[in-house]
């Protein structure tokens, strides 16, 4: 069973978005911070993560930077999924090493587990 | 402060952009004018006076009072419109504020009604099927509505940046078209599409001006009755490219037709039409045009139809 790392500050999304992603079989693992995100990506070596932006303690640039400059985690994929939609922050993800850009209200659930189907290599 | 700084602080127009605001209302351009003002007057009344008034003592005191007197003036005039400018600044602050706090509700709310409605957490009776749909459409609208001031916002703020680069104005517009298929099979109406061979490309941002196509298409079908035609049209004019979409829907009134490209602004036979609509569509479609070097303009009857125009620089 694939592990996903989730890691995102709005619970109401940990809720829908891991019921879906249990679904679809996989295990999930929450984190709600910065921080924790970091801290479980170490622990639990998923096989993807995905990467809210606006975060308590980390912001998810930070994240994101610190995780792709860790040999430990750097080659994990890493999908944002944020409501942030400027071009400029789009273009610093990917620059970061984030290997797909989300915009939570553009994509449905479904498109959304496709991405990470995608991500997976499936 | 770097000398860079300096001439950034010199740079009135760039400053003034920022507040969203033209030339005549903007604190910094008021300031150096009444500056001016100050020293005009005040050579003036010296010169007025060193030739009708002779002690010296007299003169300089003349030329301080009235000094004076248009300093304060001044300094009241320019306080009053730096916090008209501020007040402005704000206000779009503020809409892009609660516009970037409005999405993640409205993401999660959007997400756990897609959850419902997919059945994977239990079946829903057709019964209930009706006020899920109610529920998923209107947080399309409200969806729509937050974009829009979005975008409206950073078109205030001066946070709209434009990237030009050639691309082909057909391919887009068949791109839309393809999307809107489904919504025009459902209301019969029929979509023609009639482009010039061989036709340049438009420098603009393409991204924006998918923007303006779509909504443009959109008002078309919107304000289109069912079973009738819509007709698109692309072509080179006057050296530049030019874009028209004409349908045959309830049309404009005539006093209403000064007004259409204001924000907020909606016509009061499509309030009783159809309600939905933000009435920043167009506000945001005229923005992006004349920020592209083009023009944007219609001929409208009311109950006959409407025709929209937009022309883009070609590369």
């Amino acid at each position: 069973m694939e592990k996903i790392l989730f890691i995102e500050d709005e619970s109401a999304l940990q809720e829908t978005f891991g019921e879906v992603l249990k679904q679809e079989g996989y295990e999930v693992v929450k984190a709600m911070d910065g921080e924790a995100g970091l801290e479980m990506a170490k622990t639990q070596k998923p096989d993807l993560i995905l990467l809210d932006l606006i975060l308590p303690k980390l912001h998810g640039f930070e994240v994101l930077k610190k995780l792709k400059g860790d040999p430990e985690t750097k080659e994990i994929p890493i999908i944002v999924l944020t409501n942030l939609e400027d071009m400029k922050d789009i273009e610093n993800a990917i620059e970061l090493g984030a290997t797909t850009y989300l915009v939570k209200v553009n994509y449905s659930l479904d498109e959304v587990v496709s991405k990470i189907k995608k991500a997976l290599g499936k | 402060m770097s000398l860079k700084d300096i001439i950034k602080e010199l740079n009135i127009s760039a400053q003034c952009r920022q507040y969203g605001l033209s030339l005549w209302q903007c604190p910094q351009f008021i300031f150096v004018v009444m500056g001016i003002i100050i020293i005009a007057f005040t050579l003036i009344t010296y010169f007025v006076g060193a030739r009708y008034i002779e002690d010296p003592l007299q003169i300089a005191f003349l030329v301080t009072v009235l000094t004076l007197v248009l300093f304060i003036l001044g300094s009241i005039i320019t306080q009053s419109f730096e916090n008209i400018a501020e007040a402005s600044r704000m206000k779009s602050e503020f809409v892009s504020i609660v516009s970037h706090q409005l999405r993640s509700p409205l993401s999660n709310l959007k997400w756990a009604i897609e959850l419902l409605m997919s059945g994977r957490i239990g079946k829903i009776e057709k019964k209930q099927l009706k006020y899920f749909v109610i529920l998923k459409e209107n947080n399309a609208r409200m969806q729509e509505l937050i974009f829009d001031l979005l975008i409206v916002s950073r078109i205030e703020q001066g946070r709209f940046p434009l990237k030009k680069k050639p691309f082909s104005l057909e391919e887009l517009t068949k791109e839309l078209i393809s999307i809107f298929e489904p919504q025009v099979q459902a209301t019969n109406i029929k979509i023609g599409f009639k482009d010039g061979k061989g036709l340049p490309h438009a420098l603009a941002d393409r991204h924006q001006i998918k923007l303006v196509v779509e909504n443009l298409i959109d008002n078309a079908i919107r304000y289109t009755r069912n079973h009738s035609k819509i007709e698109i049209k692309i072509d080179e004019k006057n050296k530049s490219l030019y874009f028209e979409v004409k349908d045959k829907g309830v049309g404009i009134p005539k006093k209403d037709q000064k007004y259409i490209f204001q924000k907020f602004f909606r016509s009061e036979n499509v309030l009783k039409y159809q309600t939905q609509g933000t009435g920043l569509g167009l506000y945001i479609a005229k923005s992006i045009v004349e920020g592209s070097g083009g023009k944007i303009g219609f001929i409208s009857e009311e109950n006959k139809g409407s025709t929209f125009w937009f022309t883009l620089p070609i590369k």
